[in-house]
């Protein structure tokens, strides 16, 4: 199978991939800041360089820190609760 | 009337009423051939009012066909291919019978012109879909069954009881928009009775439930019928009704919350319904033509790709038998190209640009912004970014990657599914990136002309950073990500342990008061009762008898016959009873024909 050695040859160099990665991202806060026309923006607070970027971040650890402290107060529960 | 308009759910019912017929070597082919000529009869169908019979003092209207209908009927027989290749190699013909006439139920929904026609077929849909669960026959799946099919006829009675007093208000049995400005009784119940088969909170339990226990293909198919057939009816009902925003957007969000919870694959992607449906609902709710025209493209390029996510999943458990993450991970040597497939699908259902979701909920959002509703708009765009960091991330992360290893029997059981297996994920997937690049073939089918552009360089950087960086979260929060072996518990706690303490109430009090009264009876009556009976027992000996076992003797010998027909399975019993019931109708509508 081709594709799984594909996958092999980029697992083996994976800081290589993260670097990439990461690279793609400051490009993309570098391009919102200085290329993209922001005119057909809705609100003014989009007008901040890189707003997407810290809404797409900081949603992201909104989710996933409350859904699990929501999970935690007693909403998670064992496998066979419902068994009898 | 057309006399020769052909009803395309009529193709499929009664393309399952012969399927057992066909021999074994056709039968691959019998089943590719109806659904693809049903898929042909949707496209090559003609707007107008068509199939419109007098039943008793009622106009029934079959088949209501414009742009609305159209669409939606197009997608849901391209979703029946699909479907139907998937699970092409299953040989147990009674569960394709059950699928095709689930579709046939949401077909004959959708291009239902009056409530009875609507209401007929939407009890269709739910009363076929339920094998599909059963069909699992794992010892949960009737108990998940049952409850399925008792939470869909409380929706039914609140559809019927709302069409009733609409009728009688309107004098009228004709299925067009309501007035959502001055709600009535029957307006709301109406809408709960939608409502409930959109899975709207706190109507929405029922969904991961059943979809979670569904057979590998059954899920497939129940996760773009019921729900999507229920967008289709809001469409048509409530476009413009307020309430339905603060709805959708509350369903967007709870999906993405329990979905961070979740430990089974399928039951995940459940949850992304109810988020995805919600983007919906919403749109309903906002109700102008860009709303309406984006819940329609929503509804159509969501049913492709969580039918490729289904499938996926669907191939995970089919292979495996597994479907929880912490049994899983590390597939990518064993199942590549179920990754790929999946992947494409994650990034489908992320709304990444060059996929379907990009053109399809960006018209919902914008159409938020548009009116003004900023809040509506951030809340939807914060729940795509739940959106990629479960089906974009978190599945395909924690089946194909992760450090978890698998028990050694899952481990050797895992290879690529069979090769229509794969083939169905393998169109869904072109599907989806053709629909994402080649936008004008989507919006020309909507119901309003389309006057929007997804590919703006400002659209495609709000996108990719906000997914992007959900990305980065991803990974840095990973440890606390990480699935756990739990379940969590929705609003179906209330039902499942109501049940419970309904028997408790049924096996203590009741069997308490019961023997009491008993007792009563023993004392007080019994002692009369028996002079009585030693009296009439002379006469029952001399004359009674004699008459009594010749019939006793007869229904013995009838009993012996039957009970042979009869195995005391309640799922088989209750398949004959709808086909039978199936078979009247048709039998009824092909009468009213003439």
């Amino acid at each position: 199978m081709k594709l799984a050695l594909f996958i092999e040859f980029l697992r083996a160099r994976i800081k290589l991939l993260i670097r990439v990665c990461l690279g793609v991202l400051a490009l993309l806060i570098v391009a919102d800041a200085v290329l993209v026309d922001k005119e057909h923006a809705h609100t003014t607070i989009e007008h901040l360089p890189a707003f997407w970027s810290v809404f797409g971040f900081l949603g992201c650890a909104v989710i996933i820190l409350a859904s699990k402290w929501f999970g935690h107060t007693g909403i998670m529960t064992r496998e066979d609760y419902y068994d009898e | 009337m057309n006399s020769f308009w052909i009803h395309p759910a009529l193709i499929l019912i009664f393309g399952a009423a012969l399927l057992p017929l066909v021999p074994a070597r056709l039968k691959k082919a019998y089943l590719l051939a109806i659904p693809v000529l049903v898929f042909i009869r949707t496209i090559g169908m003609q707007a107008g009012v068509f199939g419109q019979v007098q039943y008793l003092d009622w106009n029934l209207t079959f088949g209501r066909v414009d742009k609305l209908s159209l669409v939606f009927g197009y997608i849901m027989s391209l979703m029946c291919i699909l479907g139907t290749l998937y699970g092409l190699h299953v040989r147990e013909n009674v569960q394709h019978m059950a699928a095709w006439v689930y579709v046939a139920g949401s077909l004959g929904a959708i291009y239902a012109g009056d409530f009875i026609t609507l209401f007929l077929f939407w009890e269709v849909m739910a009363f076929s879909s339920v094998f599909l669960i059963w069909f699992r026959r794992r010892p949960q799946s009737l108990s998940t069954g049952l409850r399925y099919l008792l939470v869909h006829v409380f929706g039914g009675l609140a559809l019927l009881g709302g069409m009733v007093l609409h009728c009688k208000a309107h004098n009228s049995w004709a299925f067009d928009a309501f007035d959502v400005h001055q709600p009535t009784l029957a307006t709301y119940l109406v809408m709960i009775g939608l409502l409930l088969n959109a899975a709207v909170p706190p109507l929405h339990a029922w969904l991961p439930d059943a979809y979670g226990e569904a057979t590998f293909n059954g899920s497939v198919f129940m996760c773009a019928f019921t729900t999507k057939t229920a967008v289709y009816a809001l469409c048509r009902g409530f476009a413009g009704m307020e309430i339905l925003v603060p709805l959708g957007v509350i369903m967007a969000l709870y999906g993405v919350v329990y979905a961070v919870l979740e430990n089974d694959c399928r039951r995940l992607l459940a949850y992304h319904i109810i988020s995805q449906v919600g983007y919906m609902v919403a749109g309903v709710g906002l109700g102008t033509a860009m709303a309406i025209n984006g819940a329609c493209a929503h509804a159509f390029a969501h049913i492709l790709y969580k039918g490729l996510l289904f499938m996926g999943c669907g191939a995970v458990l089919h292979m495996t038998g597994e479907s929880r993450f912490t049994e899983l991970g590390g597939l990518w040597r064993k199942m590549p190209w179920t990754f790929v497939f999946t992947l494409i699908g994650g990034l489908s259902i992320s709304a990444f640009p060059l996929f379907s979701g990009f053109v399809s909920k960006s018209m919902i959002v914008a159409a938020g912004f548009e009116e003004h509703k900023f809040w509506v708009a951030f809340l939807l765009l914060l729940a795509s970014a739940g959106t990629f960091l479960h089906t974009g991330l978190k599945v395909p992360y924690f089946i194909w990657f992760g450090n978890n290893k698998p028990k050694a029997e899952v481990w050797n059981r895992a290879s690529e599914p069979p090769a229509n297996m794969i083939a169905a994920m393998a169109i869904a997937s072109a599907l989806c990136i053709f629909f994402g690049c080649y936008t004008p073939y989507l919006y020309r089918m909507l119901p309003y002309p389309v006057d929007y552009q997804p590919y703006t360089a400002y659209h495609i950087s709000e996108t990719l950073q906000i997914l992007l960086f959900t990305g980065l979260g991803f990974f840095l929060l990973l440890e606390k990500l990480k699935p756990e072996p739990k379940i969590s518990l929705d609003l179906d706690w209330f039902y499942r342990l109501g049940g419970r303490a309904f028997q408790w109430v049924a096996s203590y009090p009741i069997q308490a008061a019961d023997t009491l009264v008993g007792e009563l009876y023993r004392r007080a009556g019994l002692a009369p009762l028996m002079k009585a009976a030693r009296t009439a027992g002379l006469f029952d000996n001399g004359v009674i008898d004699g008459l009594v076992d010749g019939i006793a003797s007869t229904v013995r010998g009838v009993g012996k016959r039957l009970r042979l027909a009869q195995r005391g399975q309640m799922q088989e019993n209750l398949a004959f009873a709808f086909a039978v019931a199936a078979l009247l109708i048709v039998a009824l509508v092909i009468y009213s024909y003439r």
